[in-house]
């Protein structure tokens, strides 16, 4: 709508229409479209005034039906949703999720309920952001950030899948990102070219645009089809690059596909038994499908909801993880059960065609974070400590609290009292903590690994619980070797075998955490640790995320230190002792030959600490995690490529171990993230 | 000068409100909201909260007077909604009763609740009366004018 070509000394000078479009215009932050709902009407009248003093573009609704009926019609018609958790026609988390799946915008959760668990809900359901009321205009000033994180990562992934240019061609993402995320943007070209090559598949070079890929918004046939290829292929077995090969859509992607299948996995779970999610609660929009999913979720505990979600275990995994628990077979049909159901969840109406990436965060976002269920919280409180920050940016939401665990867990629970033991989100790291660290990624090596971490360290296996991480970046991260990775990891996942679950946790905690890592500091603004990683703005990233400091020393938080979003599945590989942290991702990558892309997106420099100690964690070379190459996502560390042995886990793991906690108190000279071999 | 005076005066009362724990950090924002767009940004709010809240009170009153099955679960709802209002404008006193109120919930202590919100309604009254003069102060002192009111 508008074209304004301002001069206005920004690069960009592309105004692209407000009401739609994705592009900003120069003035990003103002014009932001915030869509404010509350059933207080004095509330919703404060919040109106205080986004419009920030120059937003601010539309209130006092119900949640209306609200989502008005971004159903108005598609990309908004930027960001700010939702009240407590009203009368629908539940707040319900709204949340309805919002990631149809329309993959980044949400902010508010209440007067500062709660641990309500914070922590609102993590897991995906929230980018959580608010405590009264709001504070000063915690409205920054809600845009969310939006240029979740764009960053939806680009990234673009980009991950493999553009065969995107070195070269990768244009930054104009406007809004031209401020800040120039370094990012670097920093992800060259992680993307890294990753390219390091790729497993290397197939997916779809020429994806570089830039913004178009949103693939996954109508009722689209989804039938791809449930249709899930099927045939076995949930299990299902990887993005089958079902896109079955699905045989002109157009979709990998990423596209393995972003959905996230998802949709997530809600599998989350079906099959969150626990969390009262049946009822579904049955506002979709119907029956809420019930289907809120049963199905409740079976699986949420744990692995979580770690699908933070690290992108698939559903499958963590289906099968449940499964596990319960036998094999029981998982598996558990999940095919949703697997209509969800049929009708997916059923959205929007005929948008959204390219999944974003959804795909959105994903991981929604899905309780729950990873580290079953976690002891003794990390929330201090998390909790950390995360309140003075703006009540909860939604940092770095806590990744390690929920109970919840049912059929049994290696979450196992991951959770590893995870006591240090990190868990002791220290600010919060994000970060929860998730286990997955060195392995894949949930197969763990196993046995993980235990052997956990156990030893202590602190490897609780350095990185499961995150929670609503980031979506996370998401990204784990993308694309994710699927794949996981859906080995499915297969070879030993029932029961509770490292494996870490691992697995970790591996999509990593992403989390990472970004979270990044969030969870206190005080510091809520940028994805991720992204930062990823663009190598650890700089920034180190400067704020005081809170998140890699602490070496500090065991307890492996995720400590926005050094980086180690995976935590690199913590737990390397049997990092807590202060794993990010830098264990990264060095881990290094070491491992493991492709972490966190070795690269993570400054060298800046992750010094992290990386350092990470190196050392990470010497192992026998972990080559291919895991995905997510574009920076190095803390992701690639964990667990495909094929990822347990052996070689195991091998690395143990080798690992013999660095302590202590290691992390040094810099690993041997290793300078430099060194790192991507 | 009068209007000097009177916006000293109506400086005091506030300050009064506030040292009296009336109110809180919150009130503050509010009025930094207040532009010459919206001018009586702060009046205007109040006066929504209060109407709104009066049905919340009125619905806590009606589910108080369960005595022998009181919907714990309910009140505590209520009083969530009720508090989030209230501590929206900086009501710090009627907030911190609200607290209290959804703790004597959680205890299922149906008598604790009763006086609880007995006493949360009179500073509730008592606020709305003290912030109605200073509204009206307010705008007899005309912040934004230069009016010179005799005296």
């Amino acid at each position: 709508m508008n074209h304004s070509c301002n001069g206005k000394g920004s690069m960009m000078s592309t105004v692209v229409m407000k009401s739609s479009g994705e592009a900003v215009s120069d003035q990003f932050p103002a014009g932001l479209r915030v869509l404010v709902v509350d059933d207080d009407p004095t509330c919703l009248m404060i919040l109106e005034k205080m986004l419009r003093t920030c120059l937003y573009e601010v539309t209130k609704c006092n119900r949640a039906e209306k609200a989502l009926t008005l971004l159903r019609e108005r598609k990309n018609g908004f930027d960001i949703v700010i939702s009240d958790v407590h009203m009368p026609d629908m539940d707040g988390f319900k709204l949340l999720e309805h919002i990631g799946l149809e329309m993959d915008l980044p949400v902010i959760m508010m209440s007067a309920d500062d709660g641990k668990n309500v914070v922590l809900k609102g993590v897991t359901h995906g929230a980018c952001d959580y608010l405590i009321k009264p709001v504070r205009i000063e915690a409205l000033k920054n809600i845009w950030q969310h939006v240029v994180r979740k764009r960053k990562n939806e680009w990234k992934d673009t980009e991950q899948s493999g553009s065969a240019e995107e070195g070269g061609d990768r244009q930054p993402r104009p406007s809004d990102d031209a401020d800040y995320s120039s370094s990012a943007n670097e920093g992800s070209w060259r992680n993307s070219k890294k990753r390219r090559d390091d790729e497993e598949e290397g197939d997916e070079r779809d020429d994806s645009s570089t830039l913004k890929k178009p949103r693939v918004v996954w109508s009722v046939e689209l989804h039938q089809q791809f449930v249709a290829a899930v099927d045939q292929l076995g949930i299990d077995k299902a990887v993005p690059k089958k079902i896109l090969e079955l699905m045989n859509v002109p157009g979709l992607t990998r990423e596209n596909v393995a972003s959905h299948l996230q998802k949709y996995r997530l809600y599998l779970r989350r079906l099959s038994g969150v626990s969390q999610h009262p049946n009822n609660l579904n049955n506002s929009f979709l119907g029956t499908q809420d019930a289907s999913f809120g049963t199905i979720s409740s079976i699986n505990g949420i744990d692995l909801q979580t770690l699908a979600v933070a690290g992108q275990l698939p559903a499958q995994s963590l289906a099968t993880l449940q499964a596990a628990g319960l036998g094999r077979s029981n998982t598996k049909a558990g999940v095919h059960m949703p697997l209509m159901d969800q049929r009708n969840l997916f059923s959205f109406e929007n005929p948008r065609l959204r390219f999944g990436e974003g959804q795909q965060h959105h994903l991981s976002n929604s899905k309780p974070m729950n990873l580290l269920h079953g976690i002891p919280t003794n990390m929330e409180p201090k998390q909790l400590a950390n995360l309140h920050q003075p703006t009540q940016s909860l939604g940092n939401l770095n806590m990744r609290v390690n929920g109970p665990a919840s049912q059929n867990n049994p290696l979450l629970m196992q991951m959770t009292q590893s995870q006591p033991r240090g990190q868990m989100l002791s220290e600010n790291n919060a994000p970060r903590v929860s998730r286990l660290p997955n060195p392995l990624g894949q949930p197969n090596v763990s196993n046995g690994i993980s235990d052997g971490l956990l156990g030893r360290n202590g602190i490897a296996g609780s350095n990185r619980p499961p995150a929670y991480n609503p980031v979506p970046q996370n998401s990204s991260l784990f993308n694309f070797p994710m699927n794949q990775t996981t859906d080995m990891s499915i297969n070879s996942f030993p029932l029961g075998s509770t490292p494996g679950i870490s691992s697995v946790t970790s591996k999509g905690s990593f992403q989390d955490e990472v970004t979270s890592g990044i969030k969870g500091s206190v005080g510091f603004p809520s940028y994805d640790i991720f992204n930062e990683l990823h663009h190598q703005k650890t700089q920034d990233w180190e400067v704020t995320n005081t809170g998140l400091t890699y602490d070496s020393s500090r065991h307890a938080n492996p995720l400590q230190g926005g050094n980086f979003d180690v995976p935590p599945s690199v913590l737990v590989h390397q049997g990092f002792s807590s202060n794993q942290q990010s830098g264990q991702s990264r060095d881990h990558s290094l070491n491992g030959k493991a492709i972490f892309s966190m070795g690269e997106g993570l400054e060298r420099g800046n992750f010094q600490n992290a990386g350092q100690h990470l190196n050392n964690l990470l010497v192992d070379n026998s972990i080559r995690v291919k895991t995905e190459r997510i574009p920076d996502a190095s803390s992701q560390t690639n964990l667990f490529p495909e094929h990822y042995g347990q052996e070689d886990l195991m091998s690395a793991l143990f080798k690992q171990e013999g660095i302590g906690p202590s290691e992390n108190e040094f810099d690993f000279d041997g290793y300078s993230l430099d060194n790192i071999p991507v | 000068m009068d209007r000097n005076h009177s916006h000293r005066h109506l400086a005091a009362m506030k300050q009064s409100l506030f040292d009296q724990g009336l109110l809180d950090e919150q009130f503050i924002q509010l009025e930094e909201l207040q532009d010459d767009a919206n001018p009586n940004f702060v009046e205007e709010i109040v006066t929504l909260y209060y109407r709104d809240s009066s049905r919340l009170i009125s619905n806590i009153d009606q589910a108080l007077k369960e005595r022998n099955s009181m919907d714990f679960n309910k009140l505590d709802t209520l009083m969530h909604q009720f508090k989030g209002s209230s501590s929206s404008i900086g009501a710090k006193k009627v907030k911190a009763e609200c607290n209290l109120f959804r703790e004597y919930c959680m205890a299922g202590n149906a008598e604790g609740c009763i006086r609880s919100f007995q006493q949360l309604k009179k500073e509730y009254a008592a606020l709305k009366k003290k912030l109605e003069a200073y509204f009206q102060f307010a705008r007899q002192s005309g912040p934004s004018e230069t009016a010179c009111r005799p005296k």
